[in-house]
């Protein structure tokens, strides 16, 4: 080592000694490139003030400072209670405008409140100055003019009393001129009670006459009315969170690099398991379309589901302990094969028959049960509804899982036919493969896009496709010809991660425009959009995840003769469970940020509440729905970190 | 008996890491591999069962060409040859009991794993396993809460799982103290000696070769340098296998 060193320095040496010519003129060259920089960066800030309209000017203007602080002193009292008032009304008369021979209004009762003008007559429109004395001390309250007539009162200003509750304030009357004496007239409002000392008041209705007893001051319906929506607001951000996580699960892994680096099939199997994949989906849903029905038939029958649901999961559970034990120690024989896939079919049709006769049962009971259960209704309906859920989901559920299943023994089909076949033979009928596969794809695609833009042409949804399609998947089979294995796991991965980064990047603001347009206004159409978006962020953030896990343990179980579902179950979930439930909880927090904002677009929330109030300028109320969503959010803020230390 | 015949590896990157190497190991053989840092002991392990694929040459062994086995198939030899590693590479999160029954996998129907349960046999057998390596008051506890010869401990219970005929060990001791390497030896030596399992190891100490193993490799810069006796291994030898600066030690 030291050797190294006493090489090297010599050379350093030279360097410094004697800067190149090149290095002066990378300096100079260095030197205007900051120049360079720095006036960009003038110009792009420059443009960006202009863009956005700073106006600092504005800011300090008086009529804009007045409105700042309206609201802010209205924000600053959030009508979290509301008072009982009592109005007191002082009246002075004036003449506007003066008679011949002046006016003298007659004489204030001076043993209560009272108030004077000066002048008692004036020119209409002019200045007048408004004195008032005896009044409760510091009471405030606002000044009216009041024509003759009495039918309209407007307001001139306001007022606020000294502490021995004399108040001296001048305003503009209006250009009202009349014969009449006219009414100045100053309001003050008294609240009834106090939060340590309420009241109650006896209040009699205008129209019917009857009264009630109410206490001042008591919560307003303003704070009812947020308690209720903040409580959507946490519950909308639990379904999504939920939901989305649910479906992120999964997704994570086709996302994670690390994984679907090693994926990958032969030609043949890849090309057959593309065939075979919509034939299985196809064949999914005639499969729960038919068990639907037979569900339906039977579901009539009370006892019959009950039965059904007791006996059909024994069966299934004996058939899967036969198709599947637990020791493996010999290759089947391929007769054995067939049977077990013959009887875990059998089984799959009659386990979803099951769920469907579930779905039913539930959704029964919840029916029955509602009407019974008074306010805890929601539970009987949350069961019924779940049983609806139940059904929607068997059918994609099933779709999907078949459509999986015939991949997997397309795949395997692939590989036999590999077995079979000589090299020659098998890189030739790969391209018929890859064309067919190609073709199938390809009509598929038109048939979507055909549906979007109601095409009904079959030459244009078949044909053209499916030539298009062979062509490309001939192209594809001639790049991959004679390689032995197609790394079709990474195409995955980018085709996941490209969906994700996709839908993350639009906001749920805007999502849930689309929702409330498919479920109408309110907290479900929240709820959607919200799901849809922690989908995807939680599935990359949980695919970044997978990838960082030690590979130690993936190997050592892979070492020991595992499938790869094992070696998932059994080296990767335990190392991401963690990580996973941090991340669940981070974003729990995130979409309650967002539900209490979700309502501005039409989602349900606290946001509706809040945008409706600020739109009729009503700050006060707004006020109420702001502290309460600092509240929430900054607890769960608290809650989650709390949380996600345990798990960490 | 494994035969390696003309074994090549060549990485992505394009660096050689194994170069023709071609040896035997007859049963019940405890063979040492010993070599520098980088001269592809840990990359020849591997691919014996295919955990790396071999660029070229094949691998027989008991008269199957693992190199050309289907996964199935692959499947069915890898769970015939236990592993070893040198970071003992535990499921840190795992209970040290699902540690050693996941060296069982391999004789277990995948579908057992969605529903994560294994059959009473291999929990009894897993039990067995950790008092034979002396950890049986500890099947409850996290992998991450041993020490580190106890995790190896853990490491043998696992590759022990599964009725191994060979057990490859890479490194098993370089993470330990000389003390705690004894003991690990000293339980190949007794799956060597009474179940009669090959055994083929990776080491850097010379000390443990000449006081373990029955015949040694030496592989420098992926080639096989030296194939003989470990008392065969003069200063000469020494030399060839880690270069012409290296000094013994110890």
């Amino acid at each position: 080592m030291a050797d190294l060193e006493v090489r090297e320095r010599p050379e350093l040496d030279v360097d410094r000694r004697a800067p190149t010519p090149t290095k002066k003129r990378r300096g100079a060259a260095r030197f205007v490139g900051i120049v360079a920089a720095v006036i960009a960066l003038v110009v792009l800030f420059a443009y960006a003030f202009e863009v956005t309209d700073v106006d600092l000017a504005e800011i300090q203007s008086d009529t804009r400072q007045t409105q700042l602080v309206r609201i802010l002193r209205s924000l600053a009292h959030p009508e979290f209670l509301t008072y009982e008032l009592i109005e007191t009304n002082l009246d002075a008369q004036i003449m506007m405008p003066c008679p011949a021979n002046g006016f003298t209004p007659p004489a204030p009762d001076t043993g209560g409140p009272y108030v004077v003008t000066e002048p008692t007559c004036l020119e209409p429109g002019g200045e007048i100055s408004v004195s008032g004395f005896g009044l409760e001390p510091n009471a405030r309250g606002d000044l009216f003019y009041v024509p003759p007539s009495g039918d309209v009162s407007i307001r001139l200003g306001r007022f606020l009393a000294d502490a021995d509750g004399t108040f001296v304030t001048t305003v503009d009357t209006r250009e009202r001129a009349e014969t009449e004496p006219q009414t100045i007239r100053a309001v003050t409002t008294i609240r009834v009670g106090s939060i340590f000392n309420p009241e109650t008041v006896t209040k009699t209705d205008p129209v019917t006459g009857g009264q009630t007893t109410v206490a001042s001051p008591r919560i307003s319906a303003t704070a009812l009315d947020t308690w209720d929506k903040i409580i959507e607001t946490v519950f909308l951000a639990l379904i999504a969170t939920t939901v989305g996580t649910l479906i992120a699960v999964p997704l994570s892994f086709f996302a994670a690099r690390n994984l679907m680096k090693e994926i990958s099939t032969t030609m043949t199997s890849l090309t057959l398991a593309i065939l075979a994949a919509p034939v299985g989906a196809a064949m999914g849903l005639l499969l729960a379309r038919g068990a639907q029905l037979a569900g339906e038939v039977l579901a009539d029958n009370l006892v019959v589901v009950i039965v059904g649901l007791v006996v059909l999961p024994l069966v299934i559970l004996r058939a899967f302990r036969w198709a599947i034990p637990p020791v493996d120690v010999e290759a089947p024989s391929r007769g054995q094969r067939i049977a077990r896939a013959l009887v875990l079919s059998v089984a799959g049709t009659a386990g979803i028959l099951t769920l469907f006769l579930l779905a039913a049962l539930m959704t029964r009971v919840g029916n029955a049960l509602a009407p019974r259960l008074a306010s805890f209704d929601f539970l009987a309906l949350f069961v019924s509804s779940l049983g609806d859920i139940l059904r929607l989901l068997i059918a994609a559920a099933s779709a999907l899982i078949a459509g999986g299943i015939l991949m997997f023994v397309g795949s395997r089909a692939g590989t036999s036919l590999r077995a079979h076949l000589a090299p020659g033979v098998t890189k030739v009928v790969n391209l018929g493969l890859a064309a067919a596969a190609g073709a199938a794809v390809s009509v598929l695609l038109a048939q979507a896009i055909g549906w979007l833009y109601e095409i009904s042409d079959p030459t244009k949804t078949i044909w053209i496709p499916a030539a298009i399609g062979a062509l490309i998947g001939l192209l594809g089979g001639v790049v991959a010809y004679g390689k032995t294995s197609v790394g079709i796991g990474l195409s995955i991965y980018y085709i996941a991660r490209t969906i994700f980064n996709a839908i993350r990047a639009i906001e749920p603001l805007v999502m849930v425009i689309v929702f409330v347009v498919w479920v109408g206004i309110g907290p479900f159409a929240g709820a959607l959009a919200l799901a849809l978006h922690t989908t995807a962020a939680l599935a990359k953030l949980y695919s970044e995840q997978v990838e960082s896990i030690s590979t130690g343990p993936i190997e050592a179980v892979k070492a020991t003769g595992a499938t790869r579902l094992q070696w998932i179950v059994y080296a990767v979930a335990p190392q991401i469970v963690p990580p996973y439930i941090s991340f669940t909880m981070y974003r729990w927090d995130i979409n309650v940020r967002m539900s209490t904002i979700i309502g501005f677009a039409g989602g349900g929330g606290i946001g509706f509440l809040l945008q409706q109030n600020i739109n009729l300028l009503n700050y006060r109320a707004a006020a109420v729905q702001m502290i309460a969503i600092a509240i929430v959010v900054a607890s769960m803020d608290y809650l989650s970190s709390r949380l996600r230390e345990r798990f960490v | 008996m494994l035969s390696v015949e003309h074994l090549t590896k060549i990485y992505e990157d394009g660096t050689l890491a194994l170069d023709d190497v071609s040896f035997e190991v007859d049963d019940r053989e405890f063979l040492a591999v010993i070599g520098l840092s980088g001269s592809g002991k840990s990359t020849l392990l591997r691919c014996i069962n295919r955990l790396i694929e071999p660029t070229e040459g094949r691998i027989v062994w008991n008269g199957i060409d693992i190199t050309a086995a289907t996964q199935d198939e692959l499947r069915r030899i890898r769970r015939r040859i236990g592993m070893i590693f040198q970071h003992f590479n535990l499921v840190h999160r795992s209970k040290v009991m699902t540690n050693v029954l996941a060296g069982r996998l391999g004789y277990i129907n995948p579908g057992l794993a969605v529903i994560n349960r294994f059959p009473k046999s291999a929990v009894e057998k897993a039990a067995a396993q950790l008092v034979r390596v002396g950890l049986e008051d500890k099947a409850d506890r996290r992998a991450d809460e041993l020490s580190g010869g106890q995790q190896q401990r853990v490491g043998v219970a696992r590759a022990l799982m599964q009725d191994p005929e060979m057990v490859l060990a890479d490194e098993p001791v370089a993470s330990l103290d000389p003390v705690l390497a004894h003991s690990i030896m000293r339980y190949l030596e007794q799956i060597n000696d009474e179940d009669g399992v090959t055994i083929l190891c990776s080491l850097h100490f010379l000390d443990l070769v000449h006081r373990y193993a029955d015949r040694a490799i030496a592989l420098y810069q992926g080639r096989i340098v030296f194939s003989g006796l470990p008392r065969e291994i003069d200063d000469a030898r020494f030399k060839d296998i880690y270069g012409q600066e290296a000094e013994r030690v110890g």
